[in-house]
């Protein structure tokens, strides 16, 4: 798993995870998740299109970071979600509570 | 004192190897199954035969009372039959458990809470030493410094409450377990309680079965090396821990039972994250629902005069709300409909907060000497960040109304009220486990019982523990039926509805059990009998359907000590009928349950008798009906039949009740039980005794 972020000018944080988001990378992901806030950017774009397969840990990172990210007044918004990350959210029903969105630049609509 | 003693080896096994008979242990229990469905179907048959004719033919409603309400308990007891009948269809011994996988990382949990810490050190030690590769975690729920100190001496990993459970429900043991799930990642989790001690094979008997990328759990048996022969407490469980669970496993219906389990990771998340997603659409849906009445509450609270901008948001709110509403019928996301309404209660917010920060502006410089205060309150007021936070939420001036305060912290995802918003372990309930397998089904994941002791434990020593470990099992079984009752929850199949419905209603057996008990002495005393007569009718319906009824439960149990068992199922009702009680006032008043954590220690043998006086009244009350009515026989002033049919079923309950002599008298060995630290060692294999879960 690697993880680069880029902060952009108004302050949104844009970070892109590459490879595999499960039970062994998803500490890392939720620590990184936290920090980004931590270092005052609660508003969070998590691009997904270079990460391979996500579990359900993946999942729970992710939700954590969204609460991270809330409790600070900014979102969590997932860009590029693949065909199997698709699915896990549409298995656990979590498709009802996060919007996926399609490309980065509509998750930074209305920031 | 009998921990030591040798016995005879009848410890469960998985069923293969050198059997005697003919065609091994597999036909064997073909041939077990195909007896015991044939009683099945003719003790349905015969007891349909006997309730028609109760129900049609047989009320005396001259004693109308008693009449009805055993008519009623009979009705209960069918049902149960009914129930008993279909789990046990499918009686499903497994045999050798596959080969565990290679590379699996296993995390061992031990669960503590107050335990001494020489019991702790004595399950760590044999947690470490079990051979599957494996990291070890004590889960110390009591915080105390002499088990961290142990868990460092032993080299295994200490696990407390995470900061975000201060001041946040603690959900006991499920809270525990949700908050270590988060602080670790082996794929596979073991479960012990803090007195398992499990064998060095446990991990490489029960891994196999998650070969199956669809198995959640596999349950092994709990079994209690304290526990001397007789077991005078009931606390071995060879009914529920064999034959029961063994036919909930043929639905794919046996459930989790807190210790000596291994957990799939991935089950337990999913199930979590599946939870908060409904949970979380719930509690939205219903604060934007409630919304008007509270808002409406709320503005009625306002003084009448001034206040006019509080005024002006309140109303403002009921537009979010509305647009909320209609947001989330439209589809979208609760992502997108909260963000959306929190910046909208953000922007209403922020004029409030600025006349606030004026208002306080103005008096702090009519305060002598505090002028230094007072330009940075002016920075404030130009900062939108400030201000934007004084106005987010719960630090809004609309939060100030505390219905308000409650309606913006519902309208989020965050789930403000709870520790960690993922809760993979059920906190519906104080048997979690239970909860827990039920909702693990309905996902469509499997389970397994494999039938072989892989950990002993510490069964409770006296009888006010004892009591205490069966209440909770009660009002735990009956939260879940009251609050996710398994005949209507989406994703079971019949098969697992009626299996899980199966063991509610057992636990409801207390009030079926008080008029068993009661009948016998209102007939030997008063002469009211519930039934017209005790004629060659009434012997011809009851007298096969309770003979095939008893050689029905004899196959099931065959070579079992069930006997205590199907005692202490009578002698408890008191607490079954308080469980259900307590369960109920919880689960719709909101009272507390009485959740006392069980103790491993030996508690004071006094005041017991208070504990089990309703089964001393009854004994008193049979005895003394029984005596009557061989009086009124040997006078000659009574019908031989009816009293002989009566004092022979006060004779039956008394022998079920008379265990409480042996539970008061029992007194444990003064020392502990030597801890089998080889277990599997045959001088620790005793009979095991009975318990109806």
């Amino acid at each position: 798993m690697d993880a680069h972020v880029d902060v952009r000018p108004d302050g949104v944080a844009i970070l892109h995870l590459r490879g595999r988001l499960d039970l062994v990378t998803a500490p890392r992901v939720k620590e990184l998740l936290a920090k980004t806030v931590a270092e005052g950017h609660p508003r969070l774009v998590v691009d997904l299109a270079e990460v391979s397969f996500i579990d359900s840990s993946g999942l729970g990172a992710l939700i954590s970071g969204l609460k991270a990210a809330r409790v600070a007044g900014g979102d969590l918004r997932l860009a590029r979600v693949g065909e199997q990350g698709r699915v896990v959210l549409g298995l656990t029903t979590l498709d009802r509570v996060l919007r996926p969105y399609a490309t980065v630049e509509e998750a930074l609509a209305g920031y | 004192m009998a921990a030591s003693q040798p016995c005879e080896t009848r410890m469960p096994r998985p069923e293969t190897g050198r059997g005697g008979w003919h065609g091994g242990p597999a036909a064997r229990a073909v041939f077990r199954r195909g007896v015991i469905r044939v009683l099945i179907v003719a003790n349905l048959l015969l007891g349909l035969n006997y309730l028609v004719w109760r129900y049609l033919d047989s009320i005396n409603w001259a004693a109308w009372p008693v009449a009805l309400a055993l008519l009623a308990a009979e009705t209960y007891s069918y049902i149960g039959a009914f129930l008993f009948g279909t789990v046990m269809w499918r009686l499903r011994p497994r045999g050798e458990p596959p080969p565990p996988p290679p590379d699996a990382t296993v995390d061992v949990f031990i669960t503590c809470y107050n335990e001494p810490v020489e019991l702790v050190r004595a399950t760590v030690r044999a947690a470490v030493a079990i051979r599957y590769p494996h990291r070890t975690y004590v889960l110390d729920d009591g915080e105390s410094p002499a088990i961290r100190a142990m868990a460092e001496e032993e080299g295994v990993g200490y696990i407390v409450r995470s900061v975000d459970w201060r001041g946040r429900p603690r959900h006991a043991k499920a809270g525990n377990l949700n908050n270590a799930l988060l602080q670790t990642q082996g794929e596979f989790i073991l479960l012990l309680d803090a007195d398992q001690i499990p064998s060095p094979e446990i991990l490489d008997r029960t891994l196999g079965y998650f070969r199956d990328p669809k198995v959640a759990f596999v349950q092994t048996p709990q079994w209690f090396y304290n526990v001397p022969p007789h077991d005078p407490l009931g606390c071995q469980a060879p009914l529920f821990y064999g034959p029961i669970q063994q036919a909930k496993d043929g639905w794919n219906a046996a459930f989790l039972c807190g210790s000596n389990a291994v957990l799939r990771r991935e089950a337990l998340i999913q199930l979590g994250i599946a939870r908060y997603a409904q949970e979380l659409t719930e509690q939205v849906h219903r604060a934007l629902r409630t919304a008007d009445t509270v808002l409406r509450a709320a503005e009625r609270q306002l003084p009448p005069d001034g206040r006019a901008p509080l005024h002006t948001a309140l109303r403002e709110l009921h537009t979010l709300v509305r647009d909320a509403r209609a947001a989330l019928q439209a589809g979208r996301t609760i992502q997108e409909v909260t963000w959306e309404f929190q910046r909208r209660v953000e922007a209403l917010s922020l004029p409030l907060v600025r006349e606030q920060l004026v208002q306080l502006q103005t008096e702090l410089a009519q305060l002598p000497g505090l002028g230094s205060a007072e330009p940075r309150l002016a920075d404030h007021l130009d900062d939108p960040a400030t201000l934007r936070a004084l106005a987010r939420r719960e630090w809004s001036p609309l939060a100030a109304i505390a219905a308000v305060r409650e309606l913006l912290l519902a309208v989020d995802v965050d789930r403000a009220g709870e520790a960690q918003p993922v809760m993979p372990m059920a906190t519906i309930s104080v048997t979690e486990d239970l909860a827990t397998s039920q909702r693990l089904h309905a996902l469509g994941w499997r389970s397994v019982y494999h039938h072989e002791v892989l950990a002993r434990g510490l069964a409770p020593e006296d009888l006010r523990s004892a009591l205490q470990q069966r209440l909770r099992w009660a009002q735990g079984t009956i939260q879940v039926l009251l609050r996710e009752n398994p005949l209507f929850v989406r994703g079971l199949s019949w098969g697992q509805r009626l299996a899980y419905f199966y063991t509610m209603w057992e636990y409801l057996s207390g009030f079926a059990t008080l008029v068993y008990l009661t009948a016998p002495p209102l007939y030997l005393f008063f002469s009211w009998a519930p039934v017209r007569a005790y004629s060659a009718d009434f012997f011809g319906h009851l007298v096969p359907y309770l003979a095939v009824n008893q050689l029905l439960f004899l196959v099931v149990g065959w070579g079992l000590p069930i006997w205590r068992g199907q005692q202490y199922y009578v002698t408890l009702f008191p607490i079954w009928i308080q469980g259900v009680f307590s369960a109920v006032a919880n689960v719709y008043f909101g009272r507390p349950l009485s959740f006392v954590v069980t103790p491993k220690t030996r508690q004071q043998v006094r005041g017991q008798l208070v504990l089990v006086w309703p089964q001393l009244l009854f004994v008193g009350l049979l005895a003394l009906g029984l005596l009557y009515g061989l009086g009124r026989l040997v006078l000659g002033l009574g019908d031989w039949v009816p009293v002989g049919v009566n004092i022979g079923w006060a004779g039956y309950e008394l022998l079920m009740l008379s265990v409480i002599f042996q539970a008061l008298t029992y007194q444990p060995a003064a020392d502990q039980p030597a801890v089998p630290t080889v277990p599997g060692s045959p001088t620790l294999s005793r009979p095991l005794q009975a318990e109806p879960h």
